[in-house]
């Protein structure tokens, strides 16, 4: 098992002739993902990797006999196009990788997914890992690493990891493989203000996943989706253990951290209302980055495997 | 965000038809007396500053004359918010209000969409009635559903005279945040005045950061969340941003008052929001004061982290330099390690340096950081994703208490003394490769060839010219940035990238 993606689920690329599209299906073959082609407007007719390029999403599913996922790389103001053409064409996941892309923009591909019953993930999202199964988007940067950081699942320890952060999605997997974990999933739900799949719908897909026996997250301050994860927890809907950490405690209310989606607005998004929904709802939030290993282990009653 | 203040905000609003009240934005104590006159005579007086509560901070005052109003203008002028000197004052005609509403435009992460916020009863104590606010969510494509509108109206105690002029001011404030994107749009108080009609007595809005590049009409300056008014080494740092989108780079100066009794002033560097903000925690923890925020990352270019550096070492006062990121980067680290050790070379660094370069070919980076620092009077240790920010926090904690006290104001740029006589130069974006001819030879320009990814190549002889097309060469400043840091450490220094930053190397007009 696994969410969002395995080595099963066919994947195409849109902006696959530029420079990051080229070296992110590289990355993705490699890891043993199942891309199957890609487009670009123009460059019909080419190849990348070995891999068919078409003008359009509608003859790149035609080719490929229908598609599960489209991962987008073109610059940010172009999203929202291809984003549209993706639903249009009938793909029903699309991983927005850019940063950047504007907040009505973002809102405007929100609309038209849900008016064709699709999903979404990102903007500026680093991308979802399945360790020993497929990727995509850029986690690990390069599929020997990404081999060599993320442990695959083992049973009675594993792990769905979720996060905010692009480079922390890594280091979670990193630290929770180095602790003796494995890890059925890493999901990047992007740093952006308005996102596709949060911490809800994700935690839903982790708890429906029989391999993924507790949740670890690395929440930020702003916006609601941690205590949105919080009220499914209260309600039931949540069971398995989730263990979290927050970043930006110190951040001041109105100044920007890098990530657009970690701001405070008023008395919305606050790192304390953060840790005390998750806490009542019976999560375990732990003060120090470094202390999220040892936390996941006692959630899943394992010893911390020291030196790996 | 960037802000618009509310003289601004009301000016698009009334672009779209709705009714604001006649008034003019003064900065001096004169032109208040000149705006009363023209309004009347008595008025009421706003600071356009970025701050709630404005009120019972004492920003808004009333006068009934034009010299009263000369008074308060020049009292309000003298007052400042934080950081933010009050620089303009917004003189308005009196109202005659029948009845107050708070109509607020935000973003609703959750729904996904624009959420209109109404209350019928006003703004005031709006917090404690947050239960009974009114939320109605609005379709990008389609606006807001002017049903739902009015019969929240249909609720209330304002009379139906004015619902239909309500709605209508309410579509317009929705149509106005739509053409702006604004992230947020709030009108608190929509006023109904005696005669009837409907008025905007008050307009705060922000901007989405990532769309002001399609609205250069509002004639935002610098599209950053700032708790005072753009330094100018953000103003740099904010134009370098903009003439190169390869990779983020993001710069913010923090207060730094008292840092004196803090156990030094540092400047910071780091990789990813997250890896950013717990990097931060972990040096504060361990005693210092941060004199800024910085964040390379999305893949940056060398020349894009050479650049971020050199911002951050413009400060001045700095003690020491620590950068660090999530420890765990997708990309490869080499490019960082090359951009900061051209930055640490070129002005001879005397502060103690750690970086945290975790991720991938973080052995490479680490060693081309180390081994390119090694002559330098300063300290440079790099440091790989098994080394926590705590660890790499406590090593720097080490080299500062041995460090010798310099600070960053007595570091100067320096450009090797073969640069501008006979030596060999072509241009590239935003400056210029130099290469000491004299000192090529067929093996020094075969090593160019390699450290450069073969943009350089052998003429003939031992000379180093372009294997490329002038345009290429043009885009490959990292790539010499490379060259350069190679050469250093093979003990040949005979290329050097000249890549003068306008507003710290020369004044703007000029570079």
């Amino acid at each position: 098992m696994a969410i969002i993606i395995d080595e099963t689920k066919k994947v195409i690329v849109q902006g696959i002739t530029g420079r990051e599209g080229r070296a992110r299906t590289r990355l993705m073959r490699e890891f043993g993902t199942n891309v199957v082609g890609g487009c670009t407007p123009g460059k019909g007719g080419q190849e990348v990797e070995g891999i068919p390029v078409y003008d359009t999403v509608a003859e790149v599913v035609d080719a490929s006999g229908g598609i599960d996922v489209s991962v987008v790389f073109v610059p940010a103001r172009l999203v929202k196009g291809a984003a549209v053409e993706a639903f249009e064409a009938g793909v029903k996941l699309v991983m927005l990788v850019p940063d950047r892309v504007p907040l009505w923009d973002a809102m405007a591909i929100a609309e038209c997914g849900a008016a064709n019953d699709a999903e979404f993930i990102g903007p500026n999202t680093l991308g979802v890992i399945s360790p020993g199964r497929a990727v995509i988007g850029m986690i690990g940067g390069r599929a020997d690493s990404a081999k060599q950081w993320f442990n695959e699942p083992i049973q009675g320890k594993t792990v769905g990891v979720m996060s905010r952060s692009g480079g922390m999605s890594s280091s979670c997997g990193y630290y929770l493989s180095r602790a003796g974990l494995g890890i059925s999933t890493i999901c990047h739900v992007g740093g952006d203000s308005v996102l596709g799949l949060t911490f809800p719908e994700v935690a839903l897909k982790f708890q429906d996943d029989a391999e993924t026996e507790a949740i670890v997250l690395f929440g930020e301050i702003g916006g609601s989706m941690e205590e949105r994860l919080a009220e499914l927890m209260q309600a039931g809907r949540i069971t398995k253990p989730v263990v979290a950490y927050i970043g930006g405690k110190a951040a001041k209310e109105g100044t920007r951290f890098s990530h657009a989606g970690a701001i405070i607005e008023g008395d919305r998004g606050t790192h304390a209302g953060k840790v005390r929904a998750i806490t009542e709802a019976g999560g375990v939030v732990v003060d120090g980055f470094g202390d999220l290993p040892e936390a996941a282990c006692a959630a899943l009653g394992v010893a911390v495997e020291a030196n790996r | 965000m960037a802000r618009l203040h509310e003289y601004q905000g009301k000016a698009l609003l009334a672009a779209r038809g709705l009714r604001i009240p006649a008034g003019d934005a003064v900065r001096t104590a004169e032109q208040a007396h000149d705006a009363a006159s023209s309004l009347g005579g008595k008025v009421v007086l706003k600071v356009q500053a970025w701050i709630t509560g404005r009120k019972a901070k004492g920003g808004v005052l009333f006068a009934s004359s034009p010299d009263e109003a000369e008074a308060a203008a020049a009292q309000l002028l003298r007052m400042r918010f934080g950081n933010f000197p009050v620089e303009e004052v917004l003189v308005e005609e009196l109202l005659d209000i029948s009845h107050e509403l708070f109509v607020s435009l935000t973003i609703d992460d959750a729904a996904q969409a624009p959420m209109l916020l109404l209350d019928c009863e006003g703004g005031s104590g709006i917090e404690d009635r947050a239960d009974s606010v009114a939320r109605i969510p609005i379709s990008v494509s389609e606006g807001i559903d002017r049903g739902r509108v009015l019969a929240v109206l249909a609720e209330s105690s304002i009379p139906s005279a004015a619902h239909e002029a309500l709605a209508d001011a309410i579509a317009a404030i929705v149509q106005t945040a739509g053409d702006i994107e604004a992230r947020s749009l709030e009108v608190n108080p929509l006023v109904v005045l005696a005669d009837g009609s409907v008025c905007a007595a008050d307009c705060r809005v922000t901007i989405d950061d990532y769309a002001v590049f399609r609205h250069p009409e509002l004639g935002i300056e610098i599209a950053r969340e700032l708790d005072h008014p753009a330094t100018a080494l953000e103003s740099v740092a904010y134009r370098l941003e903009q003439e190169d989108h390869r990779g983020t780079f993001y710069f913010a100066q923090l207060p730094t008052e008292g840092w004196e009794s803090t156990k030094g002033l540092i400047g910071f560097h780091g990789a990813g929001g997250g890896g950013s903000m717990m990097s931060m925690d972990a040096v504060t923890n361990e005693g210092y004061t941060l004199a800024n925020f910085c964040d390379t990352s999305g893949n940056p270019s060398a020349a894009k982290v050479y650049r971020a550096a050199r911002v951050i070492l413009s400060q001045q006062g700095l003690t020491g330099y620590f950068g660090s990121g999530s420890g765990v980067a997708s990309q490869e680290q080499f490019h960082s390690a090359y951009g900061l050790a051209k930055a640490f070379n070129e002005l001879g660094m005397t502060l103690p340096v750690v970086v945290r370069l975790g991720g991938n070919a973080e052995d490479r980076a680490v060693d081309i950081l180390e081994d390119a620092c090694r002559d330098l009077p300063a300290a440079v240790e790099g440091y790989r994703k098994d080394d926590t920010p705590a660890f790499c926090a406590e090593r720097f904690s080490a080299l500062m208490e041995n460090a010798s006290g310099g600070a960053s104001g007595e570091l100067t740029r320096r450009v090797p003394d073969w640069v501008g006589g006979d030596a060999e130069a072509f241009p590239i974006e935003g400056g210029h490769v130099w290469i000491d001819i004299e000192r090529c030879n067929r093996e020094i320009t075969a090593k160019l060839g390699e450290w450069s990814s073969g943009i350089l190549k052998d003429g003939g002889e031992g000379t180093p010219v372009l294997a490329c097309d002038e345009e290429t060469a043009a885009k490959s400043d990292s790539e010499f940035i490379a060259c350069e840091i190679e050469c250093l450490r093979a003990g040949h220094p005979v290329l050097f990238v000249d890549l003068p930053i306008a507003g710290i190397d020369c004044p703007q007009e000029v570079c």
